[in-house]
């Protein structure tokens, strides 16, 4: 009776999660792209990380900000992992930052993190791609974490291409169709156009393969250590598991003389 | 130290009996780790452990990601991020300790569950249960306070929800809402003292857990079939139980290791599955969440507080009666905190006296129900206050209090209950067979 019980429990367990989402609803529509980093042995792709960064310098750091991410993780392991020289370039190419000691701007170095902007209002991306659950499936159990992540990045590479063309005003404020975003009109105006930004290895620069680009590389800055995480958590599932039949066998063999044989 | 007729520590050299004679430390020792142990314990005797290694898990992460995090309405959200991305293993340490949260709270409802079939809770069990359950109010609290840390929306938003209840009490909840925040609504003197609590209360868990402990040594562990370990001999003793060290100790560590794969898959490969993505975004006083909703372990309770609206005859009743000073909000309230009081006055409640569910028919299928309501209300508890949702809240409501309060006593009087083994031995050797030596006489 117990056994049944328990096997029905963690069941509804699994539902449990799942319905704190649904809650959320809306009829959003989000495309299940096939991410690089997604299930226990995804890891990121540099190229793409690098493309998806050059998106956010020419697009999206004209609004947005990435206060939490310090520019110098661009050559870490797992990342990017841009050449330290480069990243030294990039920051002091890219962005200026106020120094306190010396009182004014002076061009960012490593050390520095990405600015924050709020001209626009826009939120910051650091954590966006976390703080975004694109989809709960399958069936609303929400196991597709293991295998898929919980669809930050998909969120935003769907939002990214998601808009209809339709604009309607309200209150002096421009708002866009958009068939990602909850309630459907985001006062965003679309940010990316075909062959906006130009790759140095030609790779396709369409507004889907740029949207997909950036929404890898902001998965990145929300979720640096992924791929230490997944190495991490594959070594311990393997030892753990080795411990638990060496933990067996001492167990039964503890046991075995205080039990009869049927 | 247990009613268990069995050795004793005795000091050997004179070293031993020295230290014996000024501080029987060594004897403490060695009486708790070889208490004998009912040798019929199933399965779901391993919980306790996996409760011992989560607070000691949870100690343990807990004070190296306080040396790295700021206490701050302005700093705390991006120091966990400092954790995140620059402690050494930082990223780790903090997603073992907040799965190891949920994992403490599966482990105790697991737990506490299995005390309710088996009849733990029964004389003369009663302070162990009841320490118990002071155990599982402040894990609640320590578990709240904690979530509140980060600093995102849902910690904010929680925050302001739960305290807020505290302010549903007639006269005095504004003031002790007040004195609780430190201010008017939820802010940095909030933060600073959850801070400080969240650090203080494991520790009182830990004290607790002691007395857990030595209360259940004292009247010794209950077991499957609930019946009492022989205690008119140390020879007899024998026959019902085996010393807890190696058998239960290697037997609950593979239970441990088993649970902690899972534990640890789920922290390797997909740390957030239990948590909302809302508390990645930082707290923002002006900016409510669509659906404000607790975490897991909380949701059967919190659909217990939402399930008592106006609406419910009991709560217009209650307001009538009280002349208004009971409304439907402080109703809700005291609905959450009896439904734990429920469970704490199970001793007292359920009139068998047969300890195990497994030999009362009756009693099984209405403790199954229990456990189907429970998931229940975990279920409800996620879902928007609207119908049909607030229906089967209040339905579901009512079978956990009907469980306890009416069905528990009845069927103490009108079940019953089946067979019991006269011994432990006898129970053991029908499920393992007897031993090949036969040294034992035999039970029949």
């Amino acid at each position: 009776m117990f056994k049944k019980l328990a096997t029905g429990a963690a069941f509804a367990l699994a539902m449990i999660p799942a319905a704190s989402y649904a809650a959320g609803g809306g009829e959003q529509h989000i495309t299940d792209y096939a991410f690089s980093f997604e299930g226990p042995f995804g890891t990121y792709d540099r190229n793409q990380l690098q493309r998806g960064l050059q998106i956010y310098t020419e697009v999206c750091a004209a609004c947005h900000g990435l206060k939490l991410v310090p520019i110098r993780t661009l050559s870490d392991e797992g990342g990017p992992q841009m050449p330290e020289d480069q990243v030294r370039a990039y920051a002091a190419d890219n962005f200026s930052v106020y120094d306190p000691e010396l009182d004014e701007d002076r061009p960012a170095k490593p050390v520095d993190f990405f600015p924050e902007n709020n001209n626009a209002g826009a939120p910051d991306l650091s954590m966006m791609a976390k703080a975004r659950a694109g989809f709960h499936g399958p069936y609303g159990l929400g196991l597709n974490q293991l295998f898929k992540g919980m669809g930050g990045a998909e969120y935003i590479a769907s939002l990214l291409h998601g808009y209809t063309g339709e604009t309607k005003e309200e209150a002096g404020t421009t708002f866009y169709q958009n068939t990602a975003f909850p309630g459907g009109w985001i006062s965003m105006a679309p940010p990316l156009s075909d062959e906006q930004v130009e790759f140095a290895d030609g790779h396709a620069n369409d507004v889907e393969a740029m949207a997909q680009d950036v929404a890898a590389f902001l998965m990145w800055t929300a979720e640096p250590k992924m791929m230490a995480r997944k190495q991490a958590g594959f070594v311990g599932v393997l030892f753990l598991t080795l411990l638990s039949v060496m933990l067996y066998l001492t167990n039964k063999r503890l046991w075995a003389p205080h039990k009869g044989k049927h | 130290m247990s009613g268990i007729p069995h050795d004793h520590y005795e000091p050997k050299t004179g070293a031993e009996k020295w230290l014996h004679s000024r501080l029987p430390i060594v004897g403490l020792i060695y009486d708790t780790i070889m208490i004998p142990t009912p040798k019929n314990l199933n399965w779901w005797w391993i919980w306790g452990i996996v409760l011992a290694f989560c607070l000691a898990l949870q100690i343990v992460t807990g004070i190296v990601l306080v040396m790295h995090y700021t206490p701050h309405v302005d700093l705390a959200f991006a120091s966990i991020e400092h954790i995140m991305r620059d402690v050494n293993g930082g990223h780790m340490l903090r997603y073992l300790h907040m799965n190891g949260a949920s994992l403490f709270f599966v482990a105790v409802y697991i737990h506490i569950f299995r005390g309710l079939y088996y009849g733990s809770y029964k004389a003369p069990r009663e302070i162990t249960w009841i320490v118990g359950m002071l155990i599982y109010l402040m894990m609640m609290g320590t578990a709240f306070m904690g979530y509140v840390l980060p600093w995102g929306q849902m910690s904010f938003w929680g925050a302001t929800v739960i305290t807020g209840l505290f302010g549903a009490i007639p006269f005095i909840g504004e003031s002790i809402q007040t004195w609780l925040l430190g201010g008017p609504a939820v802010d940095n003197a909030t933060l600073n003292r959850f801070f400080s609590l969240h650090y203080l209360l494991p520790f009182v868990i830990a004290a607790l857990v002691i007395v857990h402990i030595w209360a259940f040594h004292t009247t010794g562990n209950n077991n499957p079939t609930g019946v009492d370990v022989r205690k008119g001999s140390k020879e007899e003793a024998k026959k019902d139980t085996l010393p807890f060290w190696p058998y239960f100790v290697i037997k609950d560590f593979l239970g441990l290791a088993v649970v902690l794969v899972v534990f640890w898959a789920i922290v390797g490969f997909m740390p957030n599955y239990l948590g909302h993505p809302d508390n990645y975004i930082e707290a923002n006083p002006l900016v409510t969440p669509a659906h404000i909703v607790p975490e897991w372990y909380f949701l059967p309770f919190y659909a217990i507080l939402r399930a008592f609206t106006s609406e419910v005859w009991v709560v217009q009743f209650a307001s009538f009666v009280t002349g208004g000073i009971v409304d439907a909000k402080f109703f809700g309230v005291i609905a959450m905190f009896g439904a734990i009081l429920a469970m704490a006055l199970a001793p007292w409640l359920d009139t068998s006296n047969v300890r195990s569910g497994r030999y009362r028919p009756m009693f099984k299928w209405w403790f199954a129900l229990l456990v189907v309501d429970f998931f229940a209300l975990m279920w409800l508890g996620a879902m928007p206050a609207e119908e049909p949702y607030a229906s089967f809240s209040l339905i579901a409501s009512a079978y956990w209090f009907g469980y306890f309060f009416v069905i528990l006593p009845l069927l103490g009087v009108i079940e019953k209950p089946l067979a019991q083994p006269a011994t432990i031995e006898e129970d053991f050797d029908a499920h393992y067979g007897k031993k090949a030596s036969a040294d034992a006489t035999p039970a029949e």
